[in-house]
């Protein structure tokens, strides 16, 4: 039958990619998991057997179940800021009016930015010393001292997360303005000619072209949110008092620092897991979603 | 016609390469070293090409990273199977890498002569159980840096010989009005927050560990915690010193907005660099102070030394780099950052001119250097204790719970 003859070949063209996958992606995992059920270190033992000691010690442990909730906290708020943000940004560019290519271009810069740059930068504008943002807010009258933005725990996570929103909110935004310039004219000029008001055109002719992409937009920040790292280890290490220390930097220390190559591993797996009951709920929103629509 | 040209060049290039690869039977070395503080990175490439010129044979690749990533950096690199020759390791990590073989063994590399000559205090940098890995090359310690200008205002006439007069002259300053906060810490969560604890806690008489258990819990491993927490509620310490690393002290001293600062010793030309610095001419170096009926001085150990990794394919020429960089005729040159760990430079006219100031304190400073302790778990008590100073400092828990909750956590 013809349906077998492409299934075949189309199997055998996939094939070299198959073969790579699984050589930079299933070995490693599956070393990995390996690994986490031994106490090897970093470098000269190669660890015995431990069994499921790794993953009790590490879920039982205080400094797990903080860094969950400061990496949830961290993820839920600045995905929602960064997804209202960016539609509110695409938006405003899918709007006529003069300046908008350059402004567009303008804005793809933080995200294009690496994050160890932005992380600096920012760390700059938070400054206790000679921070632009402690000058702003003095000139303004909003602040009477300079704070140190980054050296208490009550406002040192608040300060990453803008630092992460600047940078990532772009992404969403380009992805919400390329929904939007599908959006067919004639039927939001019908909309408007019905006499529907923006926040009616937004939601019952606007939002059905933009939720897809928007889901796709979610899933994506919310995966790289939950493995946040650079960003805040540039800029906190993890401090104060490891009020930023979310799960990846506790994988680092434990793998890296410290050397515990096993129980880093088994954190690292823990995380990949939790990653991924995310990215499976996503896609099955989505899949609702697009039977819905 | 241009394109010609062009390709004659390239060719003439191509050529010129492949036979300045055949004149010599080149080995290539790869160097890592830290960019910031005591050498600057110039220096270090400017003493390489000294290198470099005296062995054409040999070629240094040189790498810079953040103190911050230096031992990660190395283990990484080990741990995939290698990349480096010549590593700079710090004081506190011999134990570590010892125990898991990242260094070379080179106790009998070392001459008569250096063992004579190099300051014995130096030696402990590179020591663990007995053996040596590598050669000191930094010969740090932290020193009490004062504002000759804003002491003198405040009618302060020498500056403080204890912790305790320390606090005073920087109450005076304060309630004169000469400064908001006069003291400048680094006290981030990071390896530089255990340097300043480590000098108070040998100020205070403390130890870290008594028979492999934990010792800083009470004693002066309290004492210490307790003076910087009193230190910084009282509001006579830059209340920013916990995000501060050592580059942000300087910053804020040299600006003429602090009193007091406790830093390296680089920070002390940088600091009367008029170039850099707005207090050029008013700085003042004395050694960390000491507690009265305690101790007369402080300091830690803040020395750091040059290895050969055990993946190394050219341990030879790698010994020949370190014996080159360590030698007493380039640290003399390049005195002003770094002050040489051979014990006759200190008579040296050359070495000690314009800062004898430093020299004065370093002999002093040098003499009661405290060691951070030698333990293969290092990494993990720093972490601990990193979190129990932040954690007192903004009063989350007090000091002596801070430091049972490390105890607990140090993995000894």
């Amino acid at each position: 039958m013809p349906g077998t003859w492409i299934t075949t070949r189309a199997w055998l063209l996939m094939l070299p990619l198959l073969v790579v996958m699984i050589a930079v992606i299933g070995w490693p995992l599956v070393d990995t998991v390996r690994l986490s059920f031994t106490d090897a270190k970093l470098v000269g033992t190669a660890g015995g057997f431990v069994g499921l000691d790794n993953y009790a010690k590490m879920l039982g442990g205080s400094n797990f179940q903080r860094a969950l909730i400061t990496t949830t906290w961290f993820a839920v708020v600045s995905v929602a800021a960064e997804m209202v943000l960016g539609v509110l940004a695409a938006l405003l560019l899918n709007q006529q009016f003069r300046g908008r290519t350059a402004l567009r271009a303008l804005m793809i810069l933080p995200w294009a930015l690496p994050t160890v740059v932005n992380a600096t930068l920012w760390r700059l504008i938070y400054n206790p010393q000679y921070g632009a943002l402690n000058a702003a807010l003095t000139q303004l009258g909003l602040l009477d001292s300079y704070r140190s933005w980054l050296g208490e725990p009550g406002s040192a996570l608040i300060a990453l997360i803008v630092a992460d929103c600047w940078k990532n909110f772009p992404l969403v935004a380009l992805i919400a303005l390329a929904a939007l310039q599908a959006v067919p004219r004639d039927i939001t000029a019908a909309a408007l000619v019905d006499g529907a008001g923006p926040f009616n055109r937004f939601r019952y002719v606007i939002m059905p072209y933009l939720a897809g992409p928007l889901l796709v937009a979610l899933v994506l920040r919310t995966i790289e949110a939950f493995k946040v790292f650079d960003i805040i280890w540039v800029m906190t290490r993890g401090g104060p008092a490891n009020s930023t220390r979310t799960l990846s930097i506790l994988v680092y220390q434990e793998a890296f620092s410290f050397q515990r190559a096993g129980s880093g591993a088994s954190l690292a797996l823990i995380v990949t897991l939790l990653v991924t009951i995310l990215a499976v709920a996503y896609a099955a929103l989505l899949r609702k979603a697009a039977g819905a629509s | 016609m241009l394109k010609s040209t062009r390709n004659a060049l390239f060719g003439a290039a191509l050529v010129g390469i492949s036979f300045s690869g055949q004149a010599y039977a080149e080995t290539t070395l790869n160097a890592l070293f830290m960019a910031q503080a005591a050498y600057s990175e110039a220096d270090v490439r400017a003493m390489t090409e000294a290198f470099t010129k005296a062995n054409p044979d040999i070629k240094v690749n040189l790498e810079f990273v953040p103190y911050e990533g230096l031992h990660d950096k190395t283990v990484l690199a080990q741990g995939s199977g290698g990349g480096y020759d010549v590593v700079l390791f710090d004081v506190i990590w011999p134990a570590e890498y010892a125990t898991n073989k990242v260094l070379v063994d080179v106790t009998d590399r070392i001459t008569d002569e250096m063992k004579k000559g190099v300051l014995p205090g130096a030696w402990t940098t590179v020591e663990y159980d007995g053996k040596r890995y590598g050669m000191p090359w930094i010969l740090d310690t932290k020193y009490l840096f004062y504002n000759k200008e804003i002491l003198e205002k405040a009618g302060i006439t020498a500056p403080p010989k204890t912790w305790d007069e320390l606090a005073e002259q920087a109450k005076t300053i304060k309630d004169k009005g000469l400064l908001q906060n006069p003291i400048a810490w680094s006290w981030s969560q990071a390896e530089a927050a255990i340097c300043d604890y480590t000098t108070l806690v040998s100020a205070y008489g403390g130890k870290f560990i008594e028979g492999g258990k934990p010792a800083f819990t009470t004693g002066g491993g309290l004492d210490a915690l307790n003076y910087m927490v009193s230190s910084y509620t009282s509001g006579i310490t830059n209340p920013n010193s916990k995000e501060f690393l050592e580059e942000d002290v300087r910053k804020v001293f040299q600006n003429g907005e602090a009193a007091f600062a406790l830093n390296w010793t680089y920070m002390y030309n940088l600091a009367n660099d008029p170039k850099e610095s707005k207090v050029a001419g008013k700085v003042g170096v004395v050694p960390a102070p000491g507690v009265a009926g305690k101790s007369e001085v402080s300091a830690v150990n803040g020395s750091m030394g040059l290895g050969i990794t055990s993946t190394s394919q050219h341990p030879e020429e790698a010994w020949k780099y370190i014996v080159h960089m360590t030698s007493q005729p380039t640290q003399n040159a390049y005195a002003k950052l770094s002050l040489p760990i051979w014990a006759s430079s200190y008579e040296d006219a050359s070495v000690t001119k314009g800062q004898e100031e430093l020299i004065a304190a370093a002999k002093r400073g040098l003499a009661a250097m405290y060691p951070r302790p030698t333990t293969p778990k290092y990494q993990e008590l720093s972490t601990a204790l990193q979190q129990a100073i932040q954690e007192a400092l903004l009063g989350q828990t007090s000091a002596e719970d801070a430091l049972k909750t490390a105890a607990e956590n140090s993995g000894l």
